[in-house]
Order: C-alpha cells, then sequence, then structure tokens
C-alpha cells in the first residue's frame, strides 16, 4: 500500500479541504466529473488521474476536488459507474470522513428512461425512479430495463 | 386503498379472489346494488369504445353511475393540464378512475396522485390488467388455471397482452410455447423472469409442430408494421393462420384465445368449432370488470 501512496503521491498533490474519489473504475474518471456536474466552464480546482496502477484493481482512477463535499445523490451516481469507489472527505489535509458507496435500491430523478413513450419523459410533476435488479435498472413507470451504457442516461 | 396497475401488483391470492368473484358474478350470485350511489370516472385519453363500454356496463349492473370525459380534444388536456392535474381534480368527482392513457406508466402515475382508486384500462404499450384478468378467467372456465399447456402464437415481442399473460400464467406453472416468426419472440428478459418462477418456455417457429401438445391456444395480431414491406407481411401472416384442417387432431379439450379484434389470424370457420372461445373471453369482460370494481370500491 505504501508503494502505491507514493506513486499517487507524485501524480496528485494532497488538498487542505475538499473530496478525494479513490477507487474509481479505471477511465470512468471522466464520467464521475460530469455526472457529479463539474465541466470544463465550472471553477472548482481539480486533481484528475486515470489509469493509475492499483494492486487490488489493476488500474483505477482518482479525483480530487478542492473545497467541495459530495452530497448523497451526488455519491449514488457515482455508484452506480464505479461501484469500487471509496469517497475521502479532506478537512484541514486529515481524512474526516472515508465512506464506500453503494448503490441505492431505489434511483430518484438519477436516471432518464430511455422508453420515449414513458410517462417520465413528459412534463408532469414527477422524477423518473428507477429500482436496480440484476441485470439493469428498471423503471417503475414504464417497465422498460436499462441494461446497457448506464452513464449515457444519467441526468 | 387499492389500485389495479399491473398484474405483477396482483399476488395469486389476489388473482384467484377475483376470478372466483367473477365467478359468482356470472352465476348472477350478486348484489346489484353493490355500488348504489358510486360513480366512476372513465377517463380515456385514447379511444377504446369495447373497453369504455364494458367498464360502463359493468358500473351499471352493480347500480353504480359512470362520468366519461368527452373527447380529448376538448378536454383540459388538449390545453396543456398535466394528467397528475387532472386527476386530482377528478378524485374529487369520482369514487374511482378507470384510466386509458397512450403514454407507458400513466397509470401508475395516476395512482400517486389520485386520492380515490385507479383501474388501468391500457397505458400506451403497456400494462392492461383487466384484459389479462379476462383470459385467466375464461381458460378457467374451462380447466383448473395449474400447470396448463399454452402456446402464444403471433407478435410476442411487442404484444404486451401476452407478456402479461405469460406473467401471470408462470405463478400457476404453466409450460409456454412461444409460437412466433423469427425477430418477434418473447423479449430475454421476461423469458428470465417466468425461468425464475419455473416456468419453462418453448419457442418454436410452426404451430402444426406444437398445436396437438396445447391445453390453449392463444392468438395474437401480427402487426403489418413490424414488417418491411406488405409481400414479407403476408408470406408470415399466411403462415401463422389458424384454420379447421390445423386444428385435426388436437386435444379435446382445446381452447382457442383471441383479445380481438382479429384480422385474418383465425379462419372464420374455426368459429363453428367447439374449441372457439374468443367471443365468450369477450364477454367475459363484464363479470371480471364488475369483480375489479367491486373489489376496489367496495
Ligand atoms: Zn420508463
Amino acid at each position: 500500500m505504501k508503494d502505491e501512496t507514493a506513486q499517487q503521491g507524485l501524480l496528485i498533490s494532497p488538498i487542505k479541504n475538499g473530496t478525494v474519489i479513490d477507487h474509481i473504475t479505471g477511465g470512468e474518471a471522466l464520467n464521475v466529473l460530469k455526472i457529479i456536474g463539474i465541466t470544463g466552464t465550472t471553477h472548482e480546482c481539480l486533481s484528475v488521474a486515470t489509469n493509475v496502477k492499483s494492486r487490488i484493481m489493476g488500474k483505477k482512477d482518482i479525483v480530487k476536488i478542492e473545497n467541495r463535499e459530495l452530497r448523497e445523490e451526488e455519491v449514488d451516481r457515482i455508484a452506480l459507474i464505479a461501484p469500487n469507489a471509496s469517497i475521502n472527505i479532506i478537512r484541514d489535509y486529515k481524512v474526516f470522513e472515508k465512506k464506500g458507496v453503494t448503490i441505492p435500491a431505489l434511483l430518484v430523478g438519477i436516471v432518464r428512461c430511455p422508453n420515449p413513450g414513458c410517462i417520465s419523459n413528459t412534463n408532469e410533476p414527477i422524477q423518473s425512479r428507477f429500482e436496480v435488479v440484476p441485470n439493469g435498472l428498471h423503471c417503475l413507470y414504464c417497465d422498460w430495463v436499462i441494461t446497457r451504457d448506464i452513464t449515457g442516461h444519467i441526468i | 386503498m387499492t389500485h389495479i396497475i399491473s398484474i405483477r401488483d396482483l399476488k395469486r391470492e389476489e388473482i384467484d379472489f377475483l376470478l372466483s368473484e367473477a365467478g359468482r358474478i356470472q352465476e348472477r350470485c350478486f348484489d346489484e346494488h353493490a355500488l348504489n350511489g358510486k360513480i366512476l370516472a372513465l377517463l380515456f385519453f385514447e379511444p377504446s369504445t369495447r373497453t369504455r363500454m364494458s367498464f360502463e356496463a359493468a358500473m351499471a349492473r352493480l347500480g353504480g353511475t359512470s362520468l366519461s370525459v368527452g373527447s380529448v380534444e376538448a378536454s383540459s388536456m388538449a390545453k396543456g393540464e398535466t394528467l397528475a392535474d387532472t386527476i386530482r381534480v377528478v378524485s374529487g368527482y369520482a369514487d374511482a378512475i378507470v384510466l386509458r392513457h397512450p403514454k407507458e406508466g400513466a397509470a401508475r402515475l395516476a395512482s400517486e396522485f389520485a386520492s380515490v382508486p385507479v383501474i388501468n384500462a391500457g397505458d400506451g404499450a403497456g400494462q392492461h390488467p383487466s384484459q389479462t384478468l379476462l383470459d385467466l378467467y375464461t381458460i378457467r372456465q374451462s380447466m383448473p388455471l395449474e400447470r396448463i399447456r399454452i402456446g402464444l402464437l403471433g407478435d410476442l415481442r411487442y404484444g404486451r397482452t401476452a407478456h402479461s399473460l405469460a406473467y401471470a400464467l408462470s405463478l400457476y406453472h404453466a409450460t409456454i410455447f412461444s409460437i412466433t416468426p423469427t425477430g418477434l419472440e418473447l423479449p430475454d428478459a421476461l423469458v428470465r423472469e417466468l425461468a425464475a418462477h419455473g416456468t419453462e418456455v418453448i419457442c418454436c417457429d410452426n404451430v402444426e409442430d406444437v398445436v396437438r401438445d396445447l391445453d390453449v391456444l392463444y392468438v395474437t395480431r401480427i402487426q403489418r408494421e413490424r414488417f418491411p414491406d406488405s409481400a414479407s407481411y403476408f408470406k408470415v401472416a399466411s403462415s401463422y393462420r389458424i384454420t379447421p384442417e390445423l386444428l385435426t387432431g388436437v386435444k379435446d379439450h382445446l381452447i382457442v384465445l383471441h383479445p380481438l379484434p382479429r384480422v385474418d389470424e383465425i379462419d372464420p370457420r374455426v368459429d363453428s368449432l367447439p374449441y372457439a372461445r374468443y367471443f365468450e373471453q369477450s364477454w367475459n369482460g363484464i363479470p371480471v370488470r364488475m369483480a375489479m370494481l367491486q373489489r376496489v370500491m367496495k
């Protein structure tokens, strides 16, 4: 573990306050940024490392975001594309809180239903609702099951 | 409060209860005043005259009154009102709502906003539980539902009637023969779900090969719009046509069902054979819907 940390140290320097998302599935870091709403035009101070060698995962991505702590629904979205991710809240250079991500049984307002005929894609005053099933995400309105490219359907 | 949105919401015991109630109703053991003073709102955002009339007739036979929305064009919906608002308003007028809507999941949404029970009478290509219940009821008039061997014939990929029926029959350990043209088989996700209930699905592309094995043959329309041109449609349609000749040597108790309207999947000469039950199936809509209305409003 020590080696790994040392290697990371070269890539990304520690942050004073903010969030470190570690153990992201290799290559998914940019999708993680997308789903928590960070784009080229937002102002977060950010470090990203992709395809870093990891003894546990083979390859992993790491994201450090300064001065921002993640909200619960952001953590839920990350779980969908990086189920092994761990989230470290940093305060004053120290890990203040460390948590894993778990895919919630019910996803409300997080994923858009791909079925154009689904009532959740109209201007009704509702949020999309999906339950997590073994082969994907099941729309609780129209029964559509998303099995592939979940990232592409995240709102 | 009880809504009836999808056949999947009903446990086997609840289905059995509704079917027994329908049976009692058909034997005229029912209270004609059971729903005296109750009002049923029929919200049909797409036309389906038979389903609407059948709910109206069922309500009238139980002593209740129905309110019908006129045409969709004349309603607030056309002015851009959300379904959620329509449902909240109509909940104040009636004791239950029957909804037919072009969007899938509309009935589920309605049940979230309604303060009275909602019965789904078809949402888009989605659920239509009263159809499934009357299919089950018709089968049960001829044989016990447990472990039947049923052939589902037609477009099973897009035909949701067949999906709900297959799902419901899996609760009764049926064996399902899926008889379809290539590309129109039951969706994989549904087949896996049926398998999880211990229901075997046997795929075949020729009804002749299996018809002598069946207790029930459930015929659905093969939709023309699923084919690239009319020549390939007619080729397929003619090989999925039920004729008296095809039915030689079948089991004596075989019944042939069809949710109607039919186009030319069933030769009219079959109508006079003892196997034909599709008109009874359609009439059975009344006792089954009476049982549903009593269930949600009493
Ligand atoms: Zn949907």
